[in-house]
């Protein structure tokens, strides 16, 4: 034990481990009264380090000069690879499954709220950065759906309207589109070229931005301290020794409640693994069984689930006004992600919890998610179809007018239109 | 938030059970990362047993082959070379003329021929000095009195046996690799499904 | 190019022939991948109908030997007609370009066509010719109509009975759900190892939760 300790000491001396354990884990005081909801930070970040981690193995095995076939080399010949492939594959899906409900989680208690406006901002990136990822790491394995979806994503960078620019006719900015994604492409066509681009930009640029957003991410939050499920400032309630009165330190407490959530995560995440690990078609596309393929697109063409919601708005976009619907589906898309960034100073409810704002907060978050959700499943599915008389695309544009109206009109406007109930000093039970 | 009248042995207890379990956890998800380095079914493929047929070998004659990236000599000794391995054996010339060390052959080839044939001779055609090939030295040379292999590298020195000289910079003899015959005029190196005896 | 793009962006339609999905042909196929002695004869029938034409080109001979509990010299004897290894790939020797004139397209690899188009897919199309004296061959398929390749198994469903051919083909939908993914078993039967595990981590897990947490109630 002394020499533990001495160790310990010698290296605190030069670096300090002792003092930063402190201030992060052993004497960061969180609310004690965390709910469900609380565990998806954790979550995000064990995946992340399960991404991470079988990444960096798959690149041991991956070969971007012979995609496909070393996919199914990793899948068939390596020792394991087959479970490196798959924990890499839905840890993807789960990533952005627990991200969703954290953000959720900020959207239901205001989370975001001064004074933590940055660490909303910090996560918009990481969510940001986590899009561009998984979308370069899903072209990797180059199956049929690989290709295909590139093709479609990629160029979308024509549709940018470089019209608006002065001296820039409509010609010249179609010329501008096409050479944007050539060079993007790297070639003329989908190639080789694109796929080796992809994976530098995959497996070392995306994840070096993540990882340091990240610790940007934890630290503004240890700064300004965690929300709660009752939107109450823990820290105006100090003891005589300034440690706030419904704080508890972060560990041990959180951190055996955590590990208690993250063993149930894993269960839910080894089910998906061992039995159904290509998700229903939804994590692993069946397309994707079949190398990458110019000259025949799979019959649906849809993006992966987690990019459903704007695919569908991007889809449902058929107006035209100074610009074609395809510049402005671009426009709509890439709106409802830039809004994202600056819901704190669009929210000007006097009230920070869901459990103390009106109905009117309540039922119109209620129907955000289950339009975030339908527009999640719109954006998979083929558009030629009906539900309760309306065609999907009518069910994508209502889907995408509440999105906004949500962000546009409720969030700053809403708690005109309501009573709050009185928010408490203290947080209440309930952990 | 109160500490009072906590059981300490017990939170002791589940924090080192739950450490315990935690630890077998971790071993188990090292397992597939572990495993994951050991040659793939493309390498054990590519690394499988190769045959050779010695039906045409002469005496005195030697082949090259490779067998997961070394060469592999299979040379058809005379009797001339035979005997010349017989005598040096007695002279006192050799680091280890009884093959003593079992790392370097199978025990069917700790004989005094280091084979499974008295004739024919298989080895692993790289030094064990620093793993250069050596050359193989059919005629008797002032160095080598009775024949045998020369490594150009370091100068060491090894008798139709692939038995190391005295006094040069290569510790142990060469290896004889596993190996057996399919039938008298194939042999399979990498393989012991065939006769070893 | 911006002409593709709005034609892919604007409601995607179904473009393609056959594919899995909604045709009423497509009916349940029985599939037990523990059916060891049947994916065995689906080896054999697709090794001696089907690997003339197509490849298996992720598959190993060897693999194939060991996963399906055939010693490994019957399968050098017996199905192996195009390598000297057994750990080689089960590639036939059929030239790429030859066949695609000769049939219009060269025939696809099969190693993944079960994940690619489902079992129940796989097993309905192989059940489904019928004659049709338009077509070059002489056959049609109600599964994927105008298909190219000719009903290489006609003499086996005219000489098995109805019941026979079904199973048969049955047999190469086994074999061909086992190529698509070898791990499939080997991945159920560990996933429960895992899961119990789990569990028993769970149990101190909770336990040291809830007696640190007395601290805060």
């Amino acid at each position: 034990m002394g020499m533990i300790k001495g160790t310990v000491d010698w290296v605190d001396a030069r670096l300090p481990v002792v003092n930063a354990f402190k201030k992060h884990m052993s004497e960061y005081y969180a609310p004690k009264n965390f709910n469900f909801w609380y565990y998806f930070g954790v979550l995000s970040l064990v995946v992340l380090v399960n991404q991470l981690l079988t990444g960096i193995w798959l690149t041991m095995f991956y070969s971007p000069s012979d995609a496909f076939a070393s996919v199914e080399y990793i899948m068939r010949d390596v020792q394991f690879g087959w479970l490196i492939r798959y924990m890499h594959a839905v840890g993807a899906s789960a990533f952005f499954a627990v991200v969703y409900l954290h953000m959720f989680r900020g959207l239901l208690y205001g989370s975001y709220k001064p004074p933590r406006e940055l660490v909303w901002i910090f996560g918009m990136m990481i969510y940001l950065a986590l899009m561009a990822e998984g979308f370069l790491g899903y072209v990797l394995p180059w199956g049929n759906m690989s290709y295909w979806g590139a093709q479609v994503i990629i160029s979308l960078a024509e549709a940018i309207p470089f019209q608006v620019l002065p001296f820039v006719d409509g010609a010249d900015a179609a010329a501008m589109g096409e050479a944007l994604t050539t060079w993007v492409r790297g070639d003329y066509l989908l190639s080789e070229a694109t796929v080796n681009k992809f994976f530098a930009l995959h497996v070392v640029a995306i994840p070096l931005v993540l990882v340091a957003l990240v610790v940007l991410h934890i630290l503004a939050l240890h700064e300004v301290g965690s929300n709660n499920p009752d939107g109450v400032e823990i820290k105006k309630n100090k003891d005589e020794n300034g440690i706030p009165k419904d704080g508890i330190p972060f560990h041990p407490y959180y951190t055996v409640k955590d590990l208690v959530g993250v063993v149930v995560f894993l269960m839910v995440f080894a089910v998906v693994i061992f039995f159904f690990p290509d998700g229903g078609g939804y994590f692993i596309e069946r397309p994707n069984f079949q190398p990458a393929n110019p000259l025949a697109t799979p019959d649906h063409i849809a993006p992966v689930w987690y990019y459903g919601p704007y695919y569908a708005m991007l889809r449902a976009t058929t107006f035209s006004f100074l610009f074609d619907a395809k510049t402005w589906g671009m426009i709509i898309m890439g709106g409802a992600i830039a809004i994202l960034f600056v819901v704190p100073w669009l929210d000007r409810h006097p009230v920070k919890s869901i459990r103390y704002k009106g109905m009117v907060s309540k039922v119109s978050l209620m129907l955000f998610a289950v339009f975030f959700l339908a527009l999640g499943f719109l954006g998979t599915q083929p558009a030629n179809n009906s539900f309760l008389g309306l065609g999907f695309t009518t069910w994508a544009q209502i889907g995408s007018f509440y999105y906004f109206i949500y962000f546009l009109v409720i969030l700053p406007f809403g708690h005109r239109f309501e009573k709050s109930k009185p928010v408490p000093d203290r947080v209440t039970g309930g952990h | 938030m109160s500490k009072d009248g906590v059981n300490t042995s017990r939170r002791t207890f589940l924090i080192g059970l739950t450490s315990a379990v935690g630890a077998v956890g971790a071993v188990g998800v090292a397992v597939p990362f572990v495993k994951s380095w050991l040659p793939s079914a493309r390498a054990e493929n590519a690394g499988a047993p190769v045959q050779i047929d010695i039906s045409k070998l002469e005496e005195g004659q030697r082949v090259v082959r490779e067998w997961r990236g070394q060469p592999v000599w299979v040379v058809r000794r005379s009797k001339d070379m035979l005997e010349g391995l017989d005598k040096l054996a007695t002279e006192e010339v050799l680091s280890d003329p009884e093959s003593s060390n079992t790392n370097q052959q199978p025990d069917y080839a700790q004989n005094p021929y280091r084979s499974i044939k008295p004739e024919v001779l298989v080895l692993i055609g790289t030094c064990t000095h620093l793993g250069c090939s050596p050359t193989y030295t059919p005629q008797p040379t002032v160095q080598l009195e009775f024949g045998g292999f020369f490594c150009p590298c370091h100068g060491s020195m090894f008798d139709f046996a692939g038995r190391v000289y005295r006094s040069v910079p290569a510790p142990t003899n060469l290896v004889v690799p596993p190996h057996s015959y399919l039938s008298d005029a194939v042999i399979i190196i990498g393989s012991e499904e065939g006769e070893t005896a | 190019m911006k002409k593709l793009v709005v034609l892919l962006l604007s409601c995607l339609p179904v473009l393609a022939f056959a594919a899995g999905g909604h045709n009423e042909h497509v009916v349940h196929a029985p599939i037990n991948l523990q059916d060891k002695v049947s994916k065995q004869r689906g080896a054999q029938l697709f090794v001696n109908y089907c690997m003339g034409c197509h490849s298996l080109e992720y598959q190993r001979y060897g693999r194939m030997a060991d996963d399906l509990g055939i010693p490994r010299e019957l399968v050098m004897e017996h199905m192996n007609f195009t390598s000297e290894q057994i750990g080689d790939q089960m590639i036939n020797a059929m030239p790429k370009d030859e066949a695609s004139t000769w049939f219009g397209a060269a025939p696809p690899d099969l190693t993944m066509v079960s994940r690619l188009r489902t079992p129940d897919w796989l097993y309905s199309y192989l059940i489904s010719f019928y004659p049709d004296d338009s077509r070059p061959y002489g056959y049609n398929n109600h599964v994927f109509p105008s298909v190219g390749m000719p009903h290489v198994m006609a003499d086996l469903q005219d000489e098995l009975s109805e019941e026979d051919f079904k199973q048969a083909m049955l047999d190469i939908t086994h074999f061909l759900t086992y190529t698509a993914e070898p791990m499939q078993l080997e991945r159920e039967r560990l996933g429960v190892y895992v899961l119990a595990f789990l569990f028993i981590l769970l149990i101190p897990a909770y336990l040291l939760k809830k007696e640190y947490w007395k601290d805060v109630e």
